[in-house]
């Protein structure tokens, strides 16, 4: 199997869905002429001119929305974010027109529309730019949030998002822009609303999604020096949810850790311990740990900043508090 | 209503004559003026610097050749006036006040930063010098510039706000709410409120043509009537002479005035960035020709203010002032972990 970047493998995906399906087009900052500032649609530009990688000026309210118009009107826009931070401009249009008009016009239109962009933080951007907005976007029901993590599920959820007729937020592990991975070449989908067990293990569940899984999966190391099995899932989707793989695992290991780099607050680990203990609840041997960023805004000096985020070792020690080997 | 337009470059050949005699300004502030130019570019190629050796994190975004327009505006700063502005950010904390240590320290990510290492680069604060911030999402501090000018007329206190943003954030809706409420506010005289448009040509790898049909962007101005010209802001005596009048008039009235300050971004957006595509290396040679610290220095020579010597004393001594703050920022400690949860709420 070819083997390419994370960034690559969104770029290959859009590229072979616009060669596809005309009514695909891309709007964003600086995605043309520039390149992308995460080189994401480093060249689409050359490829597919202007009128289908539209430069944006710098006005997210009013490029999402017009996006969304297009959306609703016979064309597939896939919006960028230049970083999700900058949505905050742009909410009022994703969620009070993008995630609602289905419903408030009794069905009358649907909006294929894709956002898109890097989330989480970790590269000292301090508080504006750091944010994790699975769980706040996860909120609200007409749009369907994504997270993948590997080059494989990049492309295969990102033309899963393309050609879903609902809007998706489709958050990108931005720290892992350039890592690599296998990807299978041609067309192939990954669907939504499916979890990945990314390693397999009998003694504890590790759950998070995002740039946390590949931490998730050093932690799984570290226990396995000390006699620990962990099993380790990606759920790459947080909104359609797959309770059942999460469900099954605890039934098998008895006991779980959710980690994520956003605020625990009414976030995406507490609904995951609470579909664990309304399913799951006499497999439980232990409470369900949450392992979540410090109730803070982002500080930017990098000992703060290491300090504000889940690390191996906290994980480590959450999954010994659950196994009672550990206070 | 009625608009002026005068050019400043233009009324700056007319009105302020080349000899220093007839100049408003004494020697020592000629001279200070070089010095502050100096020290903030010998600080921030330091910085940069630092950013390459992976000592400063996070986004360094560099006001390299548009010294003078911060300069200028700024030099009207009086205590109770209010500065706000985005993440190019360093130049306004510095001439208002801020110690090249104590900001240097903050790009470092260090207890002894100006914001003790919680914002970094682009949210320098120094409140007790007029420093409002520091902010790092495009056109979001601009309203906040207008209610500063709000309180300060509501509070009868004479002050007034400078609030700068660049051309790539005109075209956010943030300016344009704030521009309209500013221009109403003003008719009653509650909006002493000085719009900086830094035009440096770009948005991050977009041009001003690029993103706007209407290119002239101090016209749109016109639609919240808001007076407003156009100042040749590499020219730091036109800048100054601009300033000088329209804060009197602002002072004075109440209302809103905007200025479409003309110069170039000729280092990359940030640090971090390296791929140029977007314009030329042609473009960007010629407007390092019109350097504003290397235009004021041959004005200061050809009136015979300064020497060549006095000018390389200048230099020498900006750059021990950039080392020190290096060699302050890198002895400091790091930020004690405790500060991780303070300042989130107040009491
Ligand atoms: C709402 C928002 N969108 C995008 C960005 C990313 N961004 C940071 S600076 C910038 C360009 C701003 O250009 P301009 O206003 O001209 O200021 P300059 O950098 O030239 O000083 C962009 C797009 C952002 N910070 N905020
Ligand atoms: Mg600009």
């Amino acid at each position: 199997m070819p083997v390419m970047t994370y960034r690559e493998a969104l770029r290959s995906a859009m590229a072979e869905e616009m060669e596809r399906d005309e009514s695909v087009v891309l709007l964003g900052e600086d995605i043309g002429v520039y390149g992308g500032t995460h080189l994401v649609t480093d060249g689409l530009i050359d490829k597919f001119g202007d009128k289908r990688v539209i430069d944006t000026p710098i006005a997210e309210g009013g490029f999402t929305g017009a996006a969304l118009g297009m959306a609703m009107t016979g064309m597939r826009p896939i919006v960028e974010m230049m970083t999700w931070n900058f949505s905050f401009q742009a909410v009022d249009q994703i969620i009070q027109n993008a995630a609602k008009v289905r419903y408030f016009s009794g069905g009358q239109v649907t909006v294929p529309l894709v956002i898109r962009g890097p989330n989480g933080g970790g590269v000292q951007l301090s508080a504006q730019h750091t944010h994790s907005l699975e769980g706040f976007y996860g909120h609200f029901p007409g749009i369907k949030v994504v997270s993948p993590v590997t080059p494989h599920d990049a492309k295969g959820m990102m033309l899963t998002a393309i050609r879903d007729n609902n809007p998706i937020i489709f958050m990108e592990a931005g720290a892992l822009y350039g890592a690599k991975g296998e990807v299978p070449e041609g067309d192939y989908t990954v669907p939504f609303g499916k979890a990945r067990i990314a390693r397999e293990g009998t003694d504890v569940t590790l759950i998070s999604y995002g740039r946390q899984v590949p931490l998730l999966e050093k932690v799984a190391e570290t226990l396995e020096g000390e006699g620990v099995s962990a099993e380790v899932i990606d759920l790459r989707s947080i909104r359609p949810f797959d309770t059942e793989t999460i469900v099954n695992s605890v039934r098998k290991t008895h006991r779980a850790v959710v980690v994520q780099e956003q605020w625990r607050w009414f976030s995406v680990a507490s609904e995951v311990a609470a579909v664990i203990q309304e399913q799951a609840f006499d497999d439980l041997d232990a409470p369900v740990e949450r392992v979540s960023g410090a109730e803070v805004p982002a500080p930017y000096a990098r000992n703060l900043e290491l300090a504000a985020f889940p690390s191996v070792d906290q994980i480590a020690a959450a999954a010994r508090r659950v196994l009672y080997r550990e206070n | 209503m009625a608009t002026t337009r005068s050019r400043s470059a233009k009324s700056a050949e007319n009105g302020v004559a080349k000899g220093a005699e007839t100049l408003p300004y004494d020697r020592d502030t000629l001279i200070g003026f070089s010095r502050t130019m100096t020290t903030i570019r010998l600080f921030e190629e330091a910085a940069q610097k630092a950013f390459r050796q992976g000592k400063i994190g996070g986004y360094l975004h560099l006001y390299i050749g548009q010294e003078a327009l911060a300069l200028g505006f700024l030099h009207e700063y009086r205590p109770g006036d209010k500065i706000i502005t985005a993440y190019r950010d360093h130049a306004h904390a510095l001439i208002l006040g801020a110690t090249p240590r104590e900001v240097m320290a903050e790009l470092y990510g260090k207890g002894t930063g100006l914001v003790k290492g919680k914002g970094g680069s682009m949210h320098l604060f120094d409140v007790k010098n007029g420093f409002w911030g520091g902010y790092g999402i495009v056109g979001g501090h601009i309203p906040l510039g207008v209610g500063f000018a709000y309180a300060q007329a509501y509070q009868k206190s004479g002050a007034m706000t400078q609030l700068y943003f660049g051309d790539g954030s005109i075209h956010n809706g943030a300016f344009h709410e704030a521009a309209n409420l500013a221009g109403l506010w003003g008719r009653e005289g509650m909006n002493p409120c000085l719009f900086v448009l830094e035009n440096n040509k770009y948005g991050m790898g977009t041009s001003v043509q690029r993103a706007t049909a209407m290119t002239d962007l101090s016209e749109k101005f016109d639609s919240y009537a808001i007076e407003h010209e156009d100042v040749d802001a590499n020219d730091l005596f036109a800048v100054l002479e601009c300033a000088q009048r329209v804060t009197k008039k602002i002072r004075e009235t109440g209302t809103p005035y905007g200025i479409e300050a003309q110069t170039y971004r000729v280092t990359a957006h940030g640090a971090a960035d390296f791929l140029e595509r977007y314009r030329g290396k042609e473009e960007v040679a010629e407007a390092r020709k019109h350097d504003p610290i290397n235009r004021y220095e041959h004005r200061l020579l050809e009136m015979g203010v300064a020497t060549e010597a006095d000018l390389e004393a200048i230099r020498a001594e900006a750059k021990a002032v950039a080392d020190d703050a290096v060699k302050f920022a890198e002895e400091s400690p790091e930020p004690d972990l405790s500060e991780l949860y303070t300042d989130v709420l107040a009491d």
